[in-house]
């Protein structure tokens, strides 16, 4: 087992809530400096399965390793060196921005806490704001205070939960800048995400839905995996076009994307015999490579098939 | 202006919309209905300013015809419950100064023979007055009883003592608070009250905001123990209770002259005891409470019943054995017996004892099940 080779490295990992299983005998391996991306829709189970990997929920079935730590029985040393940043902003927002960072770092006994503090304040470039309410920040710059504050143990891996939910583009790109050169330093993260632009931002991914997961791996090998068929199609009429497609045998997804419509199914063959009777001339068809979008959509309508 | 008047559907929406609200909200709803419940029954049926029945010991050193008598009108006039039956005149002292008994009836050696002769003996009627409400109407009672009960006996050649003034003498001793000065029980209860409020209310909303805020889970993933957060929270609550038990001390002393008669220092370790008690009650609320009204709804569902049923604002001897029954589970009802046995009577340890356990009690009930629903992890 190879404990040290892995920053995550866990399986069977399953949690119930009364009759509901959340999570369900899922597996995840994270290599240490990987930026690894956890989708799937609300509800499926990613909050709890971070919760439980930082020792916040107890798993019911489960084992492996976390940091090269049993992610069972040590969770008290795990949280010593994982970051864990939650969904809503959580900082005290009557204390401020430097009473905030102090208290976290005086939370995980931060040696020489002062200058962490500094150098804290100094990388978000808050020097000047030190004495400004946490409360009275923007939602970019909560954002980036809650991921300072995490940072300020120097842990060795990040769970971030929905860390951009409610952030603008420039804030957006500019944390994933962030987050890049970090794992670039050797730090390993596990982002929750809704948005298909961060997860290709990722080096792998996982997909998880109704507490199953579903695929995992580089964006291309999901995006294969996936085994969706698209075609594109541009030209006039596509709103009626789309009644008359959808319900079709073959045809999975039909999804509008501004002035071009795209039509998937699994099954290429009945795909391709279902749109041709369409294939007029009217519009223009073009067969596309899938979306990620369009491949975790099939996915969770399966996946609402199996298991719900 | 017309599009800004007030358009009655839109009215029945909002009034719609809340009485959802409300319904949905059921321990806010349960405090609505159930609050105004406990106010008319405590207020109905528990509270009555004229507290029959009051535990009295009598020390009957003259065992005659007389004294009988004497013992079965008091006993008659339903103010009386003669629970104790002294040996010495010391054991009725200490029955008073533990709080055992509210009178204590002492007659003397030579009461037939006195009053026989007509040389008008003293009765000894000694009252516990730290709650002066509590042995007012009893006194009026007694002065009443003794011109007339012992007359019924003075028949045939004794007759002639009918006539002249009362038989015997009436002496009443109303100890720790000889002037009925009802500051003198108010005030150093008010410390008890004071507590109560403040300690349960803040612990309940301290513990309730950080999971409403959501930083409690944020503080939980961190290597914090959940010990640790739950004592640091409540420790400045603890001295900001010391402060305000200060402010009321002072207050006592130099603005309503309150004796000091006990150990302040003592009073102010026991206070801990008691401290710790309504923290208990906090925490354990906050483990219930979803939000911060909920907590506030439960802790003054709390407090009702303390205040009313604890002896601070009415007698506690003239509620019903259902009521005391409560009033006994309650630890503002020790502290109560507590603080004002301490300042008024000067009691000591060994006559706190008795309501130290009961709360010390009542700390290990709310802690096991404070503990039991607080849990370390979210689930």
């Amino acid at each position: 087992m190879g404990a040290s080779e892995f920053a995550i490295d866990v399986h069977g990992v399953t949690k119930t809530f009364g009759a509901r299983t959340v999570v369900n005998d899922i597996a995840m391996q994270v290599r240490p400096g990987e930026i690894y991306g956890f989708l799937g829709p609300n509800g499926s189970g990613k909050t709890t399965f971070l919760r439980m990997l930082c020792g916040l929920l107890k798993p019911d079935a489960g084992s492996g390793h976390c940091l090269g730590l049993d992610f069972r029985r040590e969770s008290a040393e795990i949280k010593k060196r994982v970051g864990y940043m939650t969904q809503k902003f959580s900082f005290y927002e009557d204390l401020t921005i430097e009473e905030n960072l102090d208290f976290i770092a005086r939370l995980y006994e931060v040696p020489q806490r002062r200058a962490a503090v500094d150098k804290s304040l100094e990388r978000l470039g808050m020097t000047g704001r030190r004495t400004q309410l946490a409360g009275t920040l923007s939602g970019g710059w909560k954002q980036r205070l809650a991921l300072s504050a995490c940072l300020i143990h120097e842990p060795q891996l990040l769970l971030l939960d929905e860390p951009t939910a409610g952030v603008d583009p420039k804030a957006r790109r500019d944390f994933w800048e962030e987050i890049h050169s970090l794992a670039a330093g050797g730090l390993t993260f596990l982002i929750t995400t809704h948005y298909m632009d961060e997860a290709s931002r990722c080096h792998r991914l996982a997909y998880i839905a109704y507490g199953n997961l579903l695929v995992s791996g580089t964006v291309a090998e999901v995006v294969k995996a996936g085994g969706l068929t698209t075609w594109e199609v541009t030209g006039d009429n596509l709103p009626a076009l789309a009644g008359k497609l959808r319900g079709r045998s073959g045809v999975e997804q039909v999804v509008a994307f501004g002035a071009t419509l795209h039509v998937s199914g699994r099954d290429a063959e009945k795909l391709c015999a279902a749109v041709k009777p369409f294939m007029t001339g009217a519009q223009c068809w073009v067969k596309i490579e899938s979306g990620l979008e369009d491949v975790f959509i099939s996915l969770m309508e399966t996946a609402k098939d199996n298991f719900s | 202006m017309s599009q800004y008047a007030f358009n009655w559907r839109r009215f029945w929406a909002v009034v719609f919309k809340e009485f959802i609200q409300m319904r949905r909200d059921r321990l806010t709803f349960g405090m609505m209905v159930g609050i105004p419940m406990v106010q008319l029954i405590l207020f109905g049926y528990a509270i009555n300013s004229n507290p029959k029945h009051l535990p009295t010991a009598i020390y009957a050193a003259d065992n005659s015809p007389f004294s009988r008598t004497v013992i079965w009108a008091l006993r008659n006039s339903s103010y009386f419950d003669l629970r104790r039956e002294a040996h010495s005149a010391a054991e009725i002292q200490n029955w008073l100064a533990e709080g055992k008994v509210q009178f204590a009836v002492t007659v003397p050696v030579d009461f037939a023979r006195k009053l026989l002769r007509g040389e008008q003996p003293d009765l000894l009627l000694e009252a516990d007055a730290t709650d002066p409400s509590a042995v007012g109407f009893a006194q009026a009672a007694v002065n009443q009883l003794a011109t007339t009960v012992i007359n019924r006996d003075l028949t045939g050649p004794l007759a002639r003592l009918r006539a002249s003034a009362p038989p015997f003498n009436l002496v009443t001793h109303q100890h720790y608070n000889p002037e009925s000065i009802s500051q003198y029980n108010i005030v150093p209860g008010l410390i008890g009250v004071m507590l109560t409020m403040t300690m349960i209310i803040i612990t309940g909303l301290a513990i309730t905001r950080e999971r409403e805020r959501g930083t409690m889970e944020n503080l939980l993933s961190t290597p914090v123990h959940p010990g640790e957060v739950i004592l640091g929270k409540i420790m400045p609550y603890i001295m900001v209770g010391y402060v305000q038990m200060t402010l009321v001390l002072i207050a006592a002393k130099f603005l309503f002259n309150v004796p000091f008669i006990g150990s302040v220092p003592l009073l102010v370790a026991l206070t801990f005891l008691f401290i710790v008690a309504n923290l208990a009650v906090g925490i354990t609320f906050s483990t219930i409470a979803r939000n911060q009204l909920q907590a506030v709804q439960m802790a003054f569902f709390f407090f009702l019943p303390s205040l009313l049923l604890s002896g601070y604002m009415f007698p506690f001897r003239g509620m019903p054995g259902w009521a005391q029954g409560i009033g006994e589970c309650l630890p503002l009802t020790h502290f109560l017996r507590v603080v004002r046995g301490v300042l008024l009577k000067g009691n000591g340890l060994a006559e706190c004892a008795p309501d130290l356990w009961p709360i010390a009690l009542f700390v290990a009930v709310m802690l096991a099940i404070g503990i039991k629903r607080y849990r370390q992890t979210l689930d």
